[in-house]
């Protein structure tokens, strides 16, 4: 593993620097110095500051306080364009793509090759940006557009782009949150090649064996304050999630026993057309039934299917023993269903209304006296699931939108979870979630079923899968291809049903 | 800590199904749905009246959609970046008053005459881009403002006068009235801002980060595009085609009173909309947005040669877009829709 020469001029660095937001200090005193040649991690808990000092970096904020330095001398960022002069390629948190043009275009936006009169040379750009599509061994169309494409492609179109800059510091926050295990293997394997060309990385995960795997040193930041600086050669998981969290973890996924009672959601031979087929399952009480299988199983598409954002063309869906209408998530909502989808910012909230307002949201019913909404229930209610999920806010009053990443997806599981569902759905519970509020989570799915909820989640983190579920249902290619009792499903029966191999588990009917 | 599903690596490029294919039709559906319309429209009325298409008919047509079609591309382009210019139908009284005044009575050159209404119109648009760019106050609120302005200014300085065709040089009106075989030299003019309007959105880097800025302004900021300088361009551009139109209509019809192109404005914005230009920005074509002002002077032509009250017009326009807008919102549902669909059923052949 190289050293960092620390000798070495460090390509671009932070000193000292402090952002604040209105009452919120985002950062206080913050340094942090990328070496060419070496991946660089930054750890903390969902609101620690992460994104917040990228944007210092990229140029997106102005540090009140502090300085950044490239090569050494101070520089001024008026602007993102000016950080990208100045050869740093950001990838950000939540990807900012033109909807209405193609992948191609979105990558080379601004600095399109040209060819004779300064015109657009769209076959180079075509071209290039297939190149950079085979680099990353990822499956687009450089021709498509980009409204429509899952969250996964979005963020690969993302770090396409900021592969295309050959930038000399390469800044991704939260790259891989939704991408798959042979996407994440394939753009670690790039990274490592920029790296080893002398390329200066800035990595931020909130899953800790990738900044083992990628990185030489980590930072830690605790509420915007930086903790330690460490090289990741011997230090462990627990030295660093105690750095991040200021204590020692509890147990990752306590599961509590519950008693299982009668089934509370039946699925009955429900197919889309070229999306999923023939999918039928039970969930009953106090149970948390796992749907797993590869990213692109169709596994999202059943659970919105099942509530009814869209619409299935076969098959129905029984809640307490009585059928929904079909395609309506009011009724199943009013039916006691509470789904949390994937995409939390394009399907999940409103981002200029406050958190107050959003958590509020799914409740009006139940808030409202007249049709009128009660504004100190709303607050209590939202108050409350702040403090469950450990939300990190300035005041409840303030937009959604300038909440962190991690936070903004607290907020989607608190709307539902306020719904007092009997039915519970979660498309990936805990992505992009720290660490200790994962933990969180899993504690309140866990007893939620103990008071005899019944829980579906679709989930890619297998851990979290075998940890949680009684059941497993394993999808593949839009079908279900097994079902494994908690006793059965192991890291390997899922895996092989999950990639069409039929081993271990009995063939679902 | 935790792990993820590990999937075998996708074979590169095995998406390359009609993504493409799917959007462009849908977009090339909307001008072919227009043309489509016109060529009926056309047909229908020549069906009942065979004047309609006499070689002085389709001149007539021509020669109207030809400063209707040049506003609309200079609106686009605009509308693009998710703003809009309710000015232009000022711009284009004032511009042919100030180019009226300019040459009536003397024998200047039409080409200073159109120079000088350029030059009219790019001011204005300068004032406007600039509130709107750097003033950030919102689009409607300045060229609506603008609308009134240039309005009054225009008032004021006619002071009920009108320009009479009989004082303009003969060289401007040649160029209202003149054609080679047979088409008119406002048409062609028309179709060469066309040409080059849609070349340059298509071609040059800033050309396509209008696009950019009207289809998310936020990504188009963290992209580093200079937001505020394209919109600016974007102002002018239309005011300066705005003030040529202006010097035109001089040319076309000789006589200019105060209020020229008096609500063109609305008529412009349809145009542009109609055509598939999409009013919160980011997609459409000039093209479209020219067929859609041939469509709405055709509709107008044919309802005169058809004798029909000209009060359906308006209601006729209406209607055209609300249809245009209600089908660019089922469309986009329907294609992010589709387009979520066929990237499902990708990953499954993985
Ligand atoms: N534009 C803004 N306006 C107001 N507050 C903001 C803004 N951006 C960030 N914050 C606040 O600054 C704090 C740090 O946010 P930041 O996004 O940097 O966290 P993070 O470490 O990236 O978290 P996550 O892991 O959840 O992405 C949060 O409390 C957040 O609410
Ligand atoms: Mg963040």
């Amino acid at each position: 593993m190289d050293q960092p020469k620390s000798a070495e001029r460090p390509v671009l660095s932070l000193e000292d620097a402090s952002k604040s937001f209105g009452a919120v200090r985002a950062l206080q005193g913050v340094s942090l110095a990328l070496f060419a040649g070496e991946a660089h991690a930054l750890a903390g808990e969902n609101g620690a500051g992460k994104s917040t000092l990228i944007k210092v970096l990229a140029g997106v904020h102005r540090p009140d306080a502090g300085r950044v330095l490239v090569d050494g001398e101070p520089v001024t960022f008026h602007g993102p364009s000016d950080a990208r002069d100045a050869g740093i390629a950001v990838i950000y948190q939540e990807p900012t793509l033109f909807p209405d043009l193609t992948v191609a275009e979105n990558i080379f936006m601004g600095r399109q090759p040209r060819r004779s009169f300064g015109r657009v040379d769209h076959r180079s750009v075509r071209d290039a940006t297939q190149a950079l599509i085979e680099r990353l061994g990822v499956d687009l169309d450089p021709g498509q557009l980009c409204r429509g494409l899952s969250i996964a492609d979005q963020q690969l179109v993302e770090i396409a782009k900021a592969l295309s800059f050959d930038a000399r510091v390469l800044i991704m926050d939260e790259p891989t949150a939704a991408l798959t295990g042979a996407e994440v293997a394939r753009l670690f394997g790039v990274v490592r090649t920029l790296r080893e060309q002398g390329t200066a990385v800035l990595f931020i995960s909130h899953r800790l064996e990738e900044i083992f795997a990628l990185c030489q040193r980590v930072t830690t930041l605790r509420d915007g304050r930086l903790i330690s600086s460490d090289p990741v050669d011997g230090l462990t998981e627990d030295d660093l999630v105690r750095r991040m969290v200021g204590r020692d973890l509890d147990e990752l996924y306590p599961k509590q026993p519950a008693r299982i009672g009668e089934t509370a959601l039946a699925v009955r031979r429900l197919t889309r057309e070229g999306v999923f087929t023939d999918v039928s399952f039970d969930v009953r009480r106090g149970e948390i039934v796992a749907l797993a299988g590869l990213v692109g199983a169709g596994r999202s598409e059943v659970v919105r299917a099942v509530f009814g954002v869209d619409r299935a063309d076969a098959g129905d869906v029984h809640v307490a023993g009585n059928k929904l209408p079909a395609g309506s998530p009011t009724a199943a909502m009013a039916a006691g269903v509470a789904l949390v989808p994937e995409d939390r910012r394009q399907q999940g909230l409103v981002m200029e209304l406050s958190i107050e307002r959003n958590i509020g949201l799914t409740g009006l019913d139940r808030l409202g006296r007249g049709g009128l909404v009660r504004r100190t229930l709303e607050r209590g209610r939202a108050a409350d699931w702040a403090v469950r999920l450990q939300l990190k806010y300035n005041r409840l009053s303030d937009p959604v939108g300038v909440l962190s990443g991690g936070n903004q997806q607290k907020v989607v599981l608190a709307k539902w979870l306020a719904t007092e569902p009997g039915v519970l759905i979660v498309d990936e519970p805990t992505r992009g979630i720290d660490i200790g509020t994962k933990a969180e989570v899993h504690r309140l799915l866990s007893s939620l079923a103990a008071e005899g909820l019944a829980v579906l989640m679709v989930s890619s983190d297998l851990p979290e899968v075998l940890a949680m579920a009684d059941r497993v249902l394993v999808m593949h290619e839009g079908r279900i291809t097994a079902e494994l009792p908690r006793a059965l499903a192991t890291e390997e029966s899922v895996m092989a049903a999950a990639t069409g191999r039929t081993a271990g588990g009995e063939k679902a009917a | 800590m935790t792990a993820t599903v590990e999937q075998p690596t996708a074979p590169p490029g095995a998406r390359k199904v009609t993504a493409r294919s799917l959007t462009e039709t849908v977009f090339r559906a909307r001008e072919i749905s227009i043309a489509g319309c016109l060529v009926l429209l056309v047909l229908g009325t020549w069906a009942a009246n065979h004047r309609f298409l006499s070689e002085q008919g389709i001149k007539d047509l021509l020669l109207n959609a030809s400063i209707l079609i040049l506003l609309a591309v200079g609106q686009s382009v605009v509308v693009l970046t998710r703003n809009i210019d309710l000015s232009v139908g000022s711009v284009v009284g004032l511009s042919a008053f100030a180019c009226g005044k300019f040459v009536s009575g003397t024998d200047r050159n039409a080409v200073l005459a159109l120079l000088l209404g350029i030059g009219v119109g790019a001011l204005c648009g300068l004032v406007s881009g600039l509130l709107v760019s750097f003033g950030r106050v919102p689009a409607l609120v300045v060229t609506l403002g603008m609308l009134y302005i240039i309005q009054g200014t225009d008032y004021w300085w006619a002071h009920g006068q009108q320009i009479n065709a009989a004082d303009v040089p003969a060289s401007v009106l040649d160029l209202g009235s003149g054609s080679v075989l047979g088409v008119p030299y406002l048409a062609l003019i028309a179709v060469a801002v066309l040409a080059a309007a849609s070349y340059y959105l298509r071609s040059y880097r800033s050309g396509r980060e209008l696009y950019a800025i009207g289809s998310s302004p936020e990504a188009a900021r963290l992209a580093g595009i200079p937001i505020r300088r394209r919109i600016l361009a974007a102002y002018v551009f239309s005011g300066a085609v705005a003030g040529f139109a202006g010097a035109l209509w001089l040319a076309r019809f000789g006589t200019v009173v105060a209020d020229n192109a008096h609500g063109w404005e609305l008529t412009v914005v349809s145009a542009v909309v109609v055509g598939g230009v999409a009013i919160t920005g980011g997609t459409g074509s000039v093209w479209g947005a020219a067929l859609g002002a041939l469509l709405l002077t055709t509709v107008g032509s044919v309802l005169v040669v058809l004798k029909v009250d000209s009060f359906w017009q308006s209601a006729i326009t209406g209607a055209l877009l609300l249809a245009a807008i209600s089908v660019d919102r089922i469309v986009t549902l329907r294609m992010t829709s589709a387009l979520r669909k066929r990237n499902a059923r990708h990953v499954h052949q993985v």
